[in-house]
């Protein structure tokens, strides 16, 4: 699905993690337009993020997360050239996942 | 040799994200494997069942060791960035309310030993609300806010 975007560099031996996911994040609380219905809650639940085998960030994320959610956040323990991978899975079980290369 | 085989077993569901690996193995539903995710915190009308769902206790202190960097007029409401900065030693969860949102727990972030105070995202708000930002350090709560005014809301159609 590829959707997500994501950046890892590091400096002064602070990774600094930077990503951007495509997603409708709806809340279930806006009507369609056209047809007057609720559009059904979909929205992601949960961001973990790891490094080497170790959980570095775990985001638990309610309906009030903006659409294509931004995300940043920074560790230490990482050096430039390691792994990073991000995944998220939605409240419909949908998910993905990257690994990125930290520079 | 059955421990090796949990140990390989564990590697593997790490690399691939520990859901994945239970939900892949359709021993788990989705739902199930969300065990994190506390549905009674993001349900909660207001601030103290939030906390208290999510944390166990609505006590909290009031810090200023706690930077919340947000916009003071937010044009549209659906776009709010918000950058939460704790300096207290041994923070290890951060997160955000919007207190005049309909449920006003936005998002937890559970920071891992080596992981900054620091979280940068963007959220809804329905109106003109505190931004409330709670932080766990140790077994302690604490707490800061900042109002933002939201000329357009983020919530309805």
């Amino acid at each position: 699905m590829a959707s997500i975007k994501m950046r890892a560099n590091i400096a002064d031996g602070v990774t600094t993690i930077k990503a951007l996911i495509s997603h409708p994040m709806e809340t279930g609380l806006v009507k369609d337009k056209k047809t007057g219905e609720l559009i059904p809650a979909h929205f992601i639940q949960e961001v973990v993020c790891q490094h080497k085998g170790t959980t570095v960030m775990t985001a638990n994320w309610g309906v009030a997360i903006s659409k294509n959610p931004y995300l940043s956040f920074k560790f230490t323990g990482a050096a430039a050239g390691d792994t990073v991978s991000l995944s998220w899975v939605d409240n419909k079980g949908e998910k993905d996942s990257l690994d990125t290369t930290i520079n | 040799m059955t421990s090796m085989k949990r140990r390989i077993f564990l590697k593997g569901s790490l690399a691939t994200g520990a859901l994945g690996m239970a939900v892949g193995t359709g021993l788990l539903t989705p739902r199930v494997s969300l065990a994190a995710w506390s549905k009674a915190a993001f349900d909660a009308k207001d601030i103290g069942g939030a906390v208290s769902a999510l944390y166990g206790t609505a006590d909290m202190a009031n810090s200023d060791k706690i930077n919340i960097k947000a916009p003071d007029i937010a044009e549209n409401g659906a776009v709010v960035p918000v950058t939460i900065t704790s300096s207290i030693d041994g923070t290890s969860s951060i997160s955000i309310i919007a207190d005049q949102n309909a449920t006003p727990l936005v998002a937890e972030f559970i920071l891992g030993p080596g992981t900054e105070g620091y979280v940068s995202t963007r959220i809804k708000m329905g109106k003109t609300a505190n931004v409330v930002a709670i932080v766990k350090a140790g077994d302690k709560l604490y707490s800061a806010k900042k109002e933002v005014k939201v000329t357009i809301g983020g919530c309805g159609g």
